[in-house]
């Protein structure tokens, strides 16, 4: 049941030059393929540039024609309280579990904040989170 | 001045004889290798065949790819308890060429790299610093003990933190420097920067990798110093083989030392004085390593005798190589050591290609790889990772720092033929 909350984030390769971002983007424009979130992680002379989309399979097939490499990651996202204490409370539940944080990024919804994470054990953070009584965006939000 | 006058200026046939000699004792030194009887049984000769210097025609060449074949001690001609000491070269598939050493070999050396700084003028007063790596490259012991033979003060800085060399040079009153052309330049700019003016000296001695006029205008101006272009190659003991001397027109090369040859490296055919060709060596006082014929691929030629300073025959400056061997920080490299070291990693594929640059005066490799399918797993640290593993191998293999770029798919140039994914945009020096 875990599998539900279980989002395939989209990862592409990028060297760190200008109109890459725009080559991405405009893909996935001309795909029609709608991008939730996303954030850019730098590194000497090259990015991965994650997304969260409503098509993956097709954003993946998309930028791959184009010469992107693509691959999937597998995220969760969290609603937050979008008031002061909202982080903390996510944090504390991971951190007391002993679950790491890869890396994370947020983005403001229609009805909470969100917060997309990359842990290094997905499931056990699923469950956690949900005995703790957090609130986890099912996969299917996004399509 | 001469550090050995009767040798240095040994007239023809004096000269001629002393080769004789010493060429049929190389060749019976030689016999102690399994190589060389084999080498001589299929070629139908032998010593005793060998009784003018021309008849060293009837002889085979020794290739730097039989010198790798016999690692590590194919071409050691002594017992190992005579040999004491050893340097080696990198070699291109992994296996570096190994040269060993007797006592007398290492005498020997010294006394050629001793003739060769007294011919710059330099003697017991100087001060030198002698700024290559030491270790297993011939460059930085071979001059330590040649210049320890003069009797001079040495300062075994090597290479590396250019702000402590300057200070040297300043602080101990260096009159003397040998270094890569290369980073003598790099030297001199820092110093500007710094404020140096590097008054104490006077003589630059630099070697290991080719240099133009051009450089030695810029060398002489901006350190103050007269430059002597020094040639050798660790098969031939290391630097010291030939040198210029004050009139800087062409290098003496140490006959009494070196039988040489120029040949046409097509045909192998001898050329004549003043036609340039490849630079074939037969060592005639070499203990450990008496390698007949050797096609160093370097190319040069033999100059007019009778030079102004009173010593023998000179050879024409380096002006390049017949096979495709790169030097880069003074390291000799060949663009297959480059890929067979890339290709031996996984992640790495055919897609790359390296580029050798010349920034600030020193050399800088850089390695694009394009990222494979396979490798992409979507995470930053694995990439990061794949650029540690690259510059890693390049280490290891070659000993020469590199940058690594990760490139697209389809940002790389492709290959119809033969792909020549080494690329060396330097000009020349």
């Amino acid at each position: 049941m875990e599998d539900a909350y279980i989002i395939k984030q989209i990862s592409v390769f990028s060297e760190n030059r200008p109109g890459r971002l725009a080559a991405i983007a405009g893909a996935l424009k001309d795909g029609d393929v709608n991008i939730f979130a996303f954030s850019i992680a730098e590194a000497d002379g090259f990015g991965v540039v994650r997304a969260l989309v409503d098509a993956p399979e097709k954003a993946h097939r998309i930028l791959t024609d184009q010469g992107f490499r693509v691959s999937y990651t597998e995220v969760i996202g969290v609603k937050m309280r979008d008031e002061p204490g909202g982080l903390y409370e996510i944090a504390t539940v991971l951190g007391d579990a002993g679950i790491n944080i890869e890396y994370a990024y947020a983005y403001s919804g229609r009805d909470a904040a969100v917060l997309i994470l990359r842990v290094d054990h997905v499931r056990d953070a699923i469950k956690e989170i949900l005995s703790r009584g957090g609130d986890l965006l099912e996969a299917s939000a996004f399509t | 001045m001469y550090w050995n006058k009767k040798i240095e200026t040994l007239k023809s046939g004096d000269l001629e004889r002393l080769q004789t000699k010493r060429l049929k004792w190389s060749l019976n030194q030689a016999l102690n290798i399994e190589f060389y009887r084999n080498l001589f049984r299929e070629a139908g000769v032998s010593p005793d065949d060998i009784a003018t210097l021309d008849d060293v025609t009837k002889l085979p060449f020794t290739h730097k790819a039989d010198l790798r074949g016999g690692y590590p001690f194919g071409f050691c001609a002594v017992p190992m308890r005579e040999v004491v000491r050893i340097h080696t070269t990198s070699g291109t598939t992994g296996k570096p060429t190994v040269v060993c050493y007797t006592r007398q070999d290492l005498g020997n050396w010294s006394e050629l790299i001793a003739r060769n700084m007294v011919m710059a003028g330099i003697g017991e007063d100087d001060i030198f610093q002698n700024s290559v790596n030491y270790g297993l490259f011939t460059g930085g012991l071979g001059f330590h003990y040649g210049a320890e033979e003069i009797g001079m003060t040495v300062i075994p800085s090597a290479t590396g933190n250019t702000k402590r060399q300057i200070e040297m040079i300043e602080d101990f009153g260096v009159t003397v420097i040998h270094c890569t052309p290369s980073y003598a330049l790099y030297l001199a700019e820092a110093a500007e920067e710094m404020g140096a003016s590097l008054d104490t000296l006077k003589t630059g001695l630099f070697g290991a990798e080719p240099w133009s006029e051009n450089m030695r205008r810029e060398l002489e101006s901006r350190l103050g110093v007269r430059a002597f272009d020094s040639y050798g190659l660790s098969e031939m003991y290391g630097p010291g083989v030939a040198f210029e001397c004050p009139e800087h027109d062409g290098l003496h090369i140490w006959h009494d030392s070196y039988l040489v040859e120029i040949i046409d490296p097509k045909t192998g055919e001898r050329l004549e004085c003043g036609e340039r060709g490849e630079l074939v060596i037969t060592p005639l006082v070499k203990e450990a390593m008496p390698i007949i014929r050797y096609r160093t691929g370097d190319i040069t030629m033999l100059m007019e005798d009778g030079c102004a300073c009173g010593r023998g025959q000179k050879i024409a400056r380096i002006t390049g190589r017949t096979d495709d061997m790169m030097v880069i920080r003074g390291i000799n490299v060949f663009p297959s050591q480059i890929e067979h070291a890339l290709l031996s990693l996984p992640g790495v594929g055919e897609q790359f290609m390296v580029y050798i640059d010349r920034i600030r005066h020193l050399d800088e490799m850089m390695i694009v790889v394009e990222i494979d399918r396979d490798v992409f797993s979507g995470e930053l640290q694995d990439l990061a990772r794949l650029q540690s593993e690259v510059a890693g191998a390049i280490r290891d293999a070659l000993g020469i720092r590199t940058s690594v770029k990760l490139a697209e798919p389809g940002t790389l140039p492709r290959f119809e033929g033969k792909a020549r994914r080494v690329v060396d945009r330097r000009g020349d020096l």
